[in-house]
């Protein structure tokens, strides 16, 4: 049950790590003061996220481990987060589209989880959903601001989506572990997830004139660990200096 | 008034230590000085982004990096203010950023070194930024009002910044061999560049003599940089680090640190634009503007039509 | 063509229920729905604030300094505006 439990909060923190990643690669060269401010804090949000997933994990794990054997020390077969996160920042289209789509399963999955009978998860989710739900609303507003912008910015944006929409339904793609934490009372209920966020996706877009793809979804494993080529130029940055240089204190 | 009395009328509002705001008569000169030094401010906040920006995404714990992260981000938030306090004079924020762009503008050289090690972030946070708060603390008191009162909001923000970069260097230095070389081999490199930003000396710096009449500065380089020394010296004492010149020692009798000379040649090499990053930074800006035009056209399109369907509604 | 540039707003923050409404700054946003959120990014990093007023600058308007004579100075010798104007006995308690 143990090693359950923790492969989840795993699922949890490593989507919104690898999210607050890629913005925050982004971060002193955004398209203007005001919007790389924007984006620096969604990504402090969710690396807020990953400490307390992060921390909660290594009690559950006991021993040795701590937040950062836990971010920084894993082979990539260990990660558990969506192919959806780790799309690179192709334009700034790719970015709003990316979080955009994020968010809208984000916030109905934290509304969820503030119900969870895990005491921690539940405290957690109740803190972060109010960051989840400013986070949607401020990349709904991005989507529509592009999608109904200029004829460059429509034309970017639906690019982006065609790109990027294919990777939800990895989402709400149950796994072994999600079906029983669900069972438990303990996880979240994605095919209600995926009603709320295929709802929102539906309404934004459509108020952003942009069209719903109509492309097959993609292959996507990320969840059991399996992740497309990105994941290892991420972790070379991210576990560098844990790799390079092991077991000092920082 | 004749713009002789109008000017006799400001001195004496300078000398008596009244504010300035920006709607307020001031000589053309103050004006463009202050222009030309508050967009540069400005300039060094964001270009300064980018040296510790490089190292967001290596840093070795979470902890470090929600640090960072916030640091790099105030450091654009103090880039908006200062911007907007520039922006009271007449100039435009895209202006700056076009003067910026195309190399016009200057920005604190000492973002043109390279970051090459995570101890650089440590050395970055305790000089970079503790040379920077000298100077800020000294424009809180400056007499263009809107500078001053950015000043202010920076320099309550800034608190953490030198505090943060004080303790990677500490933790460093109290870790293993191999952490202490790193933390010894960052401020090697940042020693003199952080001694050079206070600028050229005192008999090289021609503008000196009419900011302080101004009250803009209210110390000169020299001063200035010797408080950083004064300061700075016995925190590298306290977690063993040695400071790379021979010829600093305690002088009993000023009640000051001596000090060696600084390589000039070096400094102006770099304010020339031939440090090890010039190009790179002034890219990075570049491309982060352009790449972001779609993206502020579609803004303000959009903006437009949600207002026209206001109006059109309003009229149905 | 002169490239449009997001418009000056200026950003009213009360730091806390029952204190008023005081500027803290400035910032470039498209319309006043994006200055909100602008505002709550730039200028609520620490907690500063429980509310925001956003208003694009160019609808402020502002007092001209060359009118300072005649705007404020008459004010200045109405002391009888002012409580120590009134001389009373310092015995009295509650007035």
């Amino acid at each position: 049950m143990n090693n359950k439990l923790y492969e989840y909060l795993l699922m949890l923190g490593d989507n919104s790590m690898i999210l607050g990643h890629r913005l925050s690669e982004l971060c002193g060269h955004g398209p203007n003061l005001e919007t790389d401010i924007a984006l620096t804090n969604i990504s402090l949000d969710l690396f807020g996220q990953v400490r307390s997933y992060f921390q909660y994990a290594a009690e559950v794990k006991g021993g040795e481990f701590t937040e950062d054997t836990i971010a920084f020390l894993r082979k990539d077969r260990e990660y558990r987060h969506v192919l959806l996160v780790e799309q690179p920042n192709e334009d700034f289209g790719h970015v709003i589209g990316r979080q955009f789509l994020y968010d809208s399963y984000h916030l109905p999955l934290l509304k969820q989880l503030t119900e969870s009978k895990d005491e921690t998860i539940a405290a957690i989710a109740h803190k972060s959903v109010k960051e989840a739900r400013y986070h949607l609303r401020f990349s709904s507003e991005w989507v529509k601001r592009l999608g109904d912008g200029t004829d460059e910015s429509h034309q970017r944006m639906q690019k982006a989506i065609e790109h990027l929409y294919p990777f939800i339904f990895e989402l709400f793609q149950e796994t072994d572990i999600e079906k029983e934490m669900k069972e438990l009372k303990i996880g979240a209920d994605l095919s209600r997830i995926k009603e709320e966020s295929m709802t929102t996706i539906g309404e934004v877009l459509a108020d952003a004139t942009l069209k719903i793809p109509e492309s097959a979804p993609r292959m996507a494993k990320g969840k059991t660990g399996i992740h497309s080529e990105h994941l290892g130029f991420i972790l070379s940055d991210l576990q560098y200096m844990q790799r390079a240089y092991p077991d000092m204190q920082w | 008034m004749d713009i002789k009395s109008l000017e006799e009328r400001f001195n004496e509002r300078i000398d008596a230590g009244e504010s300035i705001e920006a709607k307020d008569w001031m000589p053309e000169k103050y004006r463009k000085t202050h222009i030309r030094q508050i967009s540069q401010h400005a300039h060094s906040e964001v270009v300064g982004m980018l040296p510790e920006g490089n190292w967001i995404t290596r840093t070795p714990t979470l902890r470090r990096k929600v640090a960072l992260l916030a640091k790099v981000q105030d450091e654009a938030g103090h880039g908006l203010y200062l911007y907007s306090a520039a922006e009271t004079l007449g100039i435009t924020r895209d202006e700056m950023m076009e003067q910026l762009n195309s190399g016009k503008a200057k920005y604190s050289s000492i973002f043109n070194y390279p970051t090459l090690s995570w101890a650089d972030i440590g050395a970055i946070g305790w000089l970079v930024d503790g040379a920077a708060i000298i100077n800020q603390v000294m424009l809180t008191r400056t007499s263009f009002g809107p500078y001053a009162r950015a000043m202010v909001r920076i320099c309550k923000e800034e608190s953490f910044h030198q505090r943060q970069g004080y303790e990677i260097m500490l933790t460093l230095a109290n870790g293993t061999p191999e952490q202490k070389e790193m933390a010894q081999d960052a401020l090697n490199r940042w020693w003199w560049p952080s001694l050079m930003m206070f600028g050229p000396r005192d008999e090289d710096s021609p503008n000196t003599a009419q900011s302080v009449r101004w009250k803009i500065k209210r110390k000169t380089n020299d001063e200035l940089r010797q408080q950083f020394v004064d300061n700075t010296v016995p925190q590298a004492d306290y977690i063993g680090l040695t400071i790379p010149d021979q010829d600093l020692k305690w002088n009993e009798e000023k009640g000051h640190y001596d000090f060696g000379p600084i390589d000039w040649d070096e400094f102006w090499q770099v304010v020339n634009g031939n440090g090890i990053c010039n190009k790179e930074r002034l890219k990075a800006r570049n491309d982060a503007w352009d790449n972001g035009e779609w993206v502020r056209d579609a803004a303000i399109a959009h903006a437009e039509k949600r207002q026209n369907n206001k109006v059109v509604k309003k009229s149905a | 063509m002169k490239k449009k540039e997001w418009p000056l707003f200026e950003v009213f923050i009360r730091s806390k229920n029952g204190l008023e409404h005081r500027h803290v700054g400035s910032l470039h946003a498209a319309d006043s729905d994006m200055a909100m959120e602008n505002a709550r990014d730039v200028y609520t990093r620490r907690a500063e604030g429980v509310s925001i007023w956003v208003v694009e600058s160019r609808h402020i308007m502002a007092s001209n300094p060359e009118h300072n004579g005649e705007l404020f100075e008459p004010a200045q010798d109405k002391v009888y505006r002012h409580p120590t104007f009134y001389d009373l006995p310092d015995e009295l308690k509650h007035i």
